[in-house]
């Protein structure tokens, strides 16, 4: 039965054709347009080029789609996980700051490379400031049943302001060498930041298909009072997306201030809401909640950043960024859409039709 | 019969295959001018392609449609009724909240001076709806009538948009009483002599024979025949819908009988004084072993709210609930999973599937739930689970892969079944587990309800269909303006329920 399918159409129905295709598309412009776009050299025994850099810079935009998967595949929405970066920055940033507990300031000790804090409790703190960031929305969703747009909505615009409060309102500079570990750092040649996302991948695929997670998030999208009579605790399922979510969010604060050296109430993990949205529905998961492929997400987030990159190495200024930006959401919308794919369906079956009959 | 000069619509060797299902097979399908032509079959049989075919939702793979003798391609449904087809959907899908007139004049309104002209408007509504000889304020929002009326503002609507030749009728008194109906009915008679095809589908038979002048006969996608109905019997008929003689029915009052003798009584929940304000007044309850309890009342008279009470949905105000030995304190559907009880919920489609999902998944959906988090069913398993319930219970699917939307409505009602019963429950609440399913799966159901009573499970059985519930139940509770009403033995006759319905006993 499995195999009555043609091969092509099932490879060309699965999920990750399309992103897999535009990132194809984008890579073979690169080659063809670009000479030594793919050159990958290495330096002090690390690996430097444009495709490390595009994994390098897309590292915090995958945390961000995987958490932003989940609750999409529920229905919702998570618009707070920029603020949310912010609020793990700063608090790294805070924690770290020598001064911290000193009544005696002087810049001598503001931009020592030392801290009081060990490294572990700053890392601890940051994940546990957006966990709790992300707790917060899910409670509001789950228990409040406020709108996710509305509930996440209240910590996007008030999430910049606590980051601020936190920091006292300053941009800080961090000067702790381990700190940037975790966004400059190599490991094998490779960076740091693509072994957190593996493992954060590896960590929430096996949540969500090797637990019931996943079937329930699919379920409580797709049909929420199907599932509560199914005996599905819609509210905990919720609850758990919301606060991944936040988690995942603030681990990507921590690579990025720690990539930028500081924190930045106002523009660390800025317009990172929707370019996290854009990853997932690259990815094929309908708004609407259902069925969702993390792979697909990650997929998603790689695509931007390859865009973006692609851009820069074309020379397109910063500011026309955004247009080229809106081109690719343009033909990712139309090529999701019914009646692109009932073209492509017609193309394809009728190619196939004439290639067997000529058999 | 079929006169050349009559026929406005012809359908002829139509084909239609959807991925994995076959579900139209060289079927022929004609409609004469003022006719009232029945399309009935079972579920899953067609019925449903073939309207769509016929309103260009649908394109047929292979056949040809011929309108008034010439050959016609039904492009969209926008085209359908350019060219004359009108369509009333089972569900009204007018808007309640505007009014009447403008339900009726919508995307058609006269205009004037760059406006729309109101007073041409209800005017205009006014006489499309004294064609049909109703008489209501056209200027009043269509929520404040009732069903029926709503329904035949639809009619008024589908002729008045289009000079409609041929009118589809879906289900259309699935949602009416016998006087709505009635109503219906004469409104159809008028149409009929004005010249108009109707096509109706319904799964009453007794309406087939009521309004009805042919009836065409689908089963899994293929014409069984069409038929003139002054010269097809009652069970004629059904069979013909069946593919076999009908003496499942008969098995359904056997096992009933071997049942009843077994006398050893388990209580295994008993409700004392439970009610909710505003849902159902509080109401005693006891449910034994090996026993199917009825529930009979009209629409609104708290049956589903009673169903929803005990198991959980809707969280009690007054009274307590008992399980064995166990008081239940916290409600919410999974203490009752996790407690033994289940329910099919009255919607199927809001309440019950889970659409996108396959059938493995929808299955084993309240196990899971039951099992929690971490306890993941290995995929071995599921498919086990899923590949015993759709042998026992005859799910019709290809694979177990299928996305439950993808099923018709017994099937999918199966489903539901399949994942309740994969939870193995003490107690079984189905509410209208048979509802707009055709003959052949009601039979299975309820036969299925008798099996799992005669394995020690207690069912309760919600119906409207009043027959039903005394083919099937051992004790019947009767509800009246949501209270109970009273108690009954399972052999009472029909005439004191139906008075007790009514209030006079």
């Amino acid at each position: 039965m499995k195999n009555s399918v043609p091969l092509f159409k099932r490879i060309r129905e699965s999920r990750l054709f399309w992103p897999l295709v535009a990132l194809a598309l984008i890579l073979i412009i690169d080659g063809i347009f670009a000479p030594g776009f793919f050159k990958i050299r290495i330096q002090d025994g690390h690996l430097y080029g444009n495709l490390i850099d595009i994994f390098n810079n897309s590292a915090p935009l995958m945390l961000v789609a995987i958490g932003m998967t989940l609750v999409i595949a529920t229905g919702g929405v998570d618009l707070s996980v920029g603020a949310v970066i912010a609020i793990s920055a700063a608090m790294g940033a805070v924690l770290i700051n020598p001064a911290l507990g000193n009544k005696l300031i002087t810049n001598d000790i503001l931009t020592k490379d030392a801290t009081n804090t060990p490294l572990w409790l700053i890392v601890m703190a940051d994940l546990a400031a957006g966990t709790l960031c992300g707790l917060w929305n899910g409670l509001l969703v789950s228990r409040g049943k406020i709108q996710p747009m509305v509930a996440t909505l209240i910590l996007m615009v008030a999430g910049r302001g606590i980051a601020q409060l936190i920091t006292n309102g300053q941009i800080m500079t961090i000067y702790y060498t381990p700190y940037f570990y975790f966004g400059n750092g190599f490991i094998f040649g490779i960076p740091v930041s693509i072994y957190i996302v593996a493992i954060v991948f590896i960590f929430a695929w096996f949540l969500v298909r090797k637990t019931s997670i996943g079937l329930f998030i699919e379920s409580v999208g797709i049909n929420a009072k199907s599932s509560y009579y199914s005996g599905v605790s819609e509210k905990n399922i919720k609850l758990f997306v919301y606060t991944f979510c936040g988690f995942c969010a603030a681990i990507a604060g921590l690579i990025l201030s720690s990539y930028v050296h500081s924190a930045d109430g106002n523009n660390n993990g800025l317009n990172y809401e929707l370019d996290a949205i854009l990853a997932v529905v690259i990815g094929g998961t309908l708004m609407t909640g259902g069925r969702f492929s993390l792979f697909a997400s990650v997929l998603g987030a790689l695509i931007i950043w390859t865009f973006t990159i692609t851009m820069y190495t074309f020379g397109v200024p910063a500011n026309a960024l955004l247009a080229g930006r809106a081109v690719l959401v343009l033909v990712v919308i139309l090529l999701y859409s019914d009646y692109a794919r009932r073209f492509l369906n017609r193309i394809f079956d009728r190619k196939g039709s004439q290639h067997g009959a000529t058999n | 019969m079929t006169d050349s000069r009559q026929l406005i619509l012809s359908m002829n060797n139509i084909s239609k295959t959807f991925p994995g299902v076959t579900a139209l097979e060289n079927v022929d399908f004609s409609l004469q001018r003022g006719e009232i032509h029945a399309l009935v079959g079972e579920n899953g049989a067609g019925k449903s392609t073939l309207i769509k075919i016929m309103t260009g939702v649908e394109h047929p793979d292979s056949g040809s449609i011929e309108l008034d003798g010439k050959l016609v391609q039904v492009r969209s449904p926008q085209y359908s009724q350019e060219i004359g087809i009108s369509t009333v959907y089972q569900e009204v899908n007018l808007c309640t909240n505007i009014s009447v007139a403008e339900n009726i004049m919508l995307g058609h309104e006269p205009h004037h001076f760059g406006g729309i002209d109101w007073k041409k408007v209800n005017s205009f509504a006014r006489q499309a709806l004294e064609r049909l000889h109703i008489d209501i304020d056209v200027t009043q929002p269509l929520g404040n009538f009732s069903v029926a009326i709503q329904q035949m503002v639809a009619i008024a609507r589908s002729l008045e948009i289009t000079s409609a030749k041929i009118l589809i009728l879906d289900e259309p008194t699935s949602s009416l009483d016998v006087n709505e109906a009635n109503r219906l009915f004469d409104l159809m008679q008028k149409l009929k002599d004005e010249g108009i095809g109707i096509v109706f589908i319904t799964h009453f038979i007794d309406q087939v024979y009521q309004v009805s002048d042919r009836i065409t006969v689908l089963r899994n996608g293929k014409l069984v025949g069409t038929y003139a109905t002054a010269s097809l019997s009652r069970v004629e008929l059904i069979a013909k819908m069946l593919g076999r003689s009908i003496t499942e029915l008969d098995e359904v009052s056997k096992a009933k009988a071997t049942v009843e003798q077994n006398e050893s009584r388990k209580c295994l929940l008993e409700a004392k004084g439970l009610g909710r304000a505003g849902s159902i007044e509080p109401f005693d309850l006891d449910l034994y072993a090996n026993e199917v309890v009825g529930i009979a009342g009209l629409l609104g008279s708290g049956r589903t709210e009673l169903a929803n009470l005990t198991f959980g949905i809707d969280t009690p105000d007054t009274g307590s609930l008992t399980l064995g030995n166990k008081t239940v304190n916290r409600f919410s559907p999974l203490e009752s999973l996790k407690n033994g009880i289940a329910l099919c919920p009255e919607d199927r489609k809001a309440e019950g599937v889970v659409g996108d999902l396959t059938i493995r998944e929808n299955i084993i959906l309240a196990l899971q739930a039951r099992n929690g988090w971490f306890k993941f069913l290995t995929t071995q398993k599921q498919y086990e689970i899923a590949d015993k319930y759709i042998r026992l219970l005859g799910i019709s699917t290809p694979s177990p892969d299928q996305l439950v939307k993808n099923l018709s409505g017994g099937n999918q009602q199966k489903v539901i079944l399949a994942r309740w019963l994969a939870t193995n429950p003490h107690v079984l609440i189905l509410d209208e587990p048979t509802r707009g399913i055709d003959v052949g799966a009601k039979a299975e159901i309820q036969k299925l309800v008798l099996d799992l009573a005669e394995e020690g499970k207690s069912c309760v059985f919600i119906s409207s269909e009043l027959e039903e519930v005394l083919r099937t139940s051992h004790r019947i509770i009767v509800l009246r303006d949501h209270k109970k009403a009273a108690e009954y033995p399972g052999n009472v006759d029909d005439q004191t329920i139906i008075q007790t319905m009514a209030g006079n006993l």
